[in-house]
């Protein structure tokens, strides 16, 4: 009876060990990781003079991966995104041009706090809803900010945006530059910052309880995981990033107008992470720097044929690559690797 | 009459109209939307189509008002039917993630198409001389073309009420609402209902595209535009529910045209509000099974 008892203990410690190794193993470094890092410090080297765009490609990249904590593990489908990219760019624009508060930095920290204590609030009464009823309360909510800062135009400028904003040189010292060199650097490392602590997230028990929610609300309810608290945490740690990634778009622009909110700016985030694909954290790079990219040059083309292009897109996806580039290129490389075997 | 009752009754007329506008264009929708639960955002696009549609046949081809709205509804609701058996029959199974996305892209495919054929400024309709001007009711004028607005909602209420309620196929429909499995095992073919069901939505919603053109003009995006409006009815009426629908089109009717009325800059605002409010109360809508 002792024996048995103390074998199937071992035999439970054992278990346990595995499970530990996976999450732990999950958090170490690949070399792999290293690409997407290379690829943007690459290009502050090769298209100098394109870094205006770059830091553009990076936010894109930093909204993305907000979205990616919410939709990709969590399962939150939402058209409401802009919200948070937009508190987060009227925070730093407002305080700006009306308090004189013109330090990027700690603009930064207010416009995540804000953001995010408005994704607090707001994910505490909309993530009790599902499907349909979500998606337009999320809608409403980004819609419903839109229209108060179009009623009070006097304060938040409107369509036509806040005037002239100027920030004050990053640290002190460094300034803007006509070629944006300065604010791809602080882009890159707000990005970087922002990764590190996402990507602990995701690989933390926390994470791996979201996955589960994302997977099976009922049964992660049944052992008792606290389902809203969950997802309205995560939720606030999403609306804050998308903050700052709004931040740093007024601050990059030295503008900002109502247009932030649109409906659009949501969709827009959600089809560079479907794009790149969703649940794998680089989704948001490849994505949102391949989606960037591609308008740059189409709509200069012709805006018609780069909306025509994007909704073919988006179907092909649907149809044909449901997770992505990323995914495909994971198919491609594992159906290669069968090959090879034989 | 006293300058406030005036306004009052303005205001209800022109809610009134508004809502037929939002029942005929959105009733489609809610009901697809109950019997698959497929989150459909190219319905706007069936809408937009039909207007350009109304406006070919009116001004290339001097067909009248009238006969163009019910030629556009037909073909649109006919054009619908491919688009349901090839693409949206594939993501019935799919996540409402899914759904949203083929569904936009389709959307802004159309968008585009439309652009490059009629470009973006926006397009008007010739009216026959009976709907323009006013329309004397004793007691005082109102515009013909919101009156005949409401007059072609009541007559499609009736109908789809008498079509819904006591006919066989509306029996069906509701059948496979309550319970799409029971309805598919006692031997309703529940495929060839939705087609039915999506073509005949697609039709209403290209009718009301035709009958906006001169309430909002019409421009492609008209597409993306008001789709959140018909989304925003189905939500707040419940999904496949014809009460319901009508209900939350006359509510957010009403509603929108008193906040436009009264606090002009305030503008969409109202319309959103009471959305969010009726959501977090019911959140399946008012007739909306939980």
């Amino acid at each position: 009876m002792g024996v048995s008892n103390s074998k199937s203990a071992t035999a439970g410690d054992a278990a346990r060990a595995r499970a530990a190794e996976y999450l732990l193993s999950r958090h170490r470094f690949r070399w792999a990781e290293a690409l997407p890092w290379l690829v943007a410090i690459a290009a502050f080297f090769v298209f100098p003079e394109r870094m205006t765009f770059g830091s553009q490609v990076l936010i894109a990249v930093m909204f993305a991966l907000s979205l990616d904590l919410i939709l990709g593990y969590a399962g939150i489908v939402t058209l409401g995104h802009a919200a948070f990219f937009g508190i987060g760019a009227y925070t730093v624009g407002l305080a700006a041009a009306r308090l004189g508060w013109s330090e990027p930095i700690t603009g930064l920290f207010a416009a995540a706090i804000l953001a995010g204590l408005a994704g607090l609030i707001s994910g505490w009464f909309l993530l009790r809803y599902r499907g349909l009823t979500l998606l337009m309360l999320t809608l409403a909510t980004a819609i419903m900010l839109q229209e108060t800062g179009n009623l009070r135009s006097d304060i938040s400028g409107g369509y036509d945006g806040l005037p002239g904003l100027s920030f004050d040189p990053l640290l002190g010292r460094f300034d803007y530059d006509l070629y944006g060199h300065t604010y791809f650097i602080y882009a890159l490392v707000v990005l970087g910052i922002i990764f590190y602590f996402v990507r602990r997230i995701v690989y933390s028990p926390f994470g791996q309880a979201l996955t589960g929610i994302r997977e099976n609300v009922r049964r992660m309810h049944a052992i008792g995981s606290p389902v809203h608290r969950r997802l309205v945490t995560v939720y606030t740690i999403a609306a804050a990033i998308a903050g700052v990634a709004g931040a740093l778009f007024t601050q990059t622009n030295a503008y900002v107008t109502l247009t932030v909110f649109d409906f659009d700016n949501s969709a827009k985030v959600m089809v560079m992470l479907i794009l790149g694909g969703t649940g794998r954290l680089y989704g948001a790079f490849v994505g949102a720097t391949v989606y960037m990219v591609m308008e740059d040059y189409f709509s200069k083309l012709s805006p018609t044929f780069w909306q025509f292009g994007i909704g073919l897109l988006l179907v092909l996806v649907v149809l044909f690559a449901r997770r992505g580039v990323l995914g495909l290129i994971e198919s491609a490389g594992a159906s290669l690797a069968k090959r090879k075997k034989p | 009459m006293p300058h406030v009752a005036n306004i009052a009754v303005s205001v209800l007329f022109d809610g009134l109209a508004y809502a037929m506008f939002l029942f005929i264009t959105s009733v489609g929708l809610s009901v697809t939307m109950g019997l698959m639960g497929f989150v459909n955002l190219a319905h706007g696009a069936f809408a937009m189509c039909g207007g350009f549609f109304v406006v070919s046949l009116t001004r290339t081809l001097g067909v009248g008002f009238v006969p163009s709205l019910i030629i556009a509804s037909v073909a649109v609701g006919a054009i619908s039917v491919p688009f349901e058996r090839y693409l949206y029959r594939r993501l019935y199974k799919s996540t409402d993630l899914e759904q949203v996305l083929l569904t936009i892209g389709l959307a802004f495919m159309s968008i585009a198409t439309f652009t490059y054929f009629y470009g973006p400024i926006p397009k008007s309709v010739p009216l026959p001389g009976w709907l323009q001007g006013d329309v004397n009711l004793g007691f005082r004028a109102f515009p013909s073309y919101r009156a005949f607005l409401i007059v072609v909602g009541a007559a499609l209420i009736a109908v789809l009420w008498y079509a819904f309620e006591r006919t066989n196929i509306g029996a069906k429909i509701r059948a496979a609402v309550d319970n799409r499995r029971m309805a598919e095992s006692v031997g309703i073919n529940v495929d060839r209902l939705f087609t039915l069901t999506f073509a005949l939505g697609s039709g209403l919603a290209a009718l009301g595209g035709g009958l906006a053109i001169q309430l909002f003009g019409l421009t492609p995006s008209f597409a993306v535009l008001y789709l959140v409006l018909f989304l925003i009815v189905v939500a707040v009426g419940g999904l496949g529910s014809l009460k319901g629908t009508l209900l939350a089109a006359l509510v957010l009717g009403v509603f929108d045209t008193a906040g436009k009325y009264l606090l002009a800059d305030a503008g969409g605002f109202f319309i959103y509000a009471v959305t969010v409010v009726v959501l977090l109360i019911k959140p399946a809508g008012f007739y909306g099974r939980e």
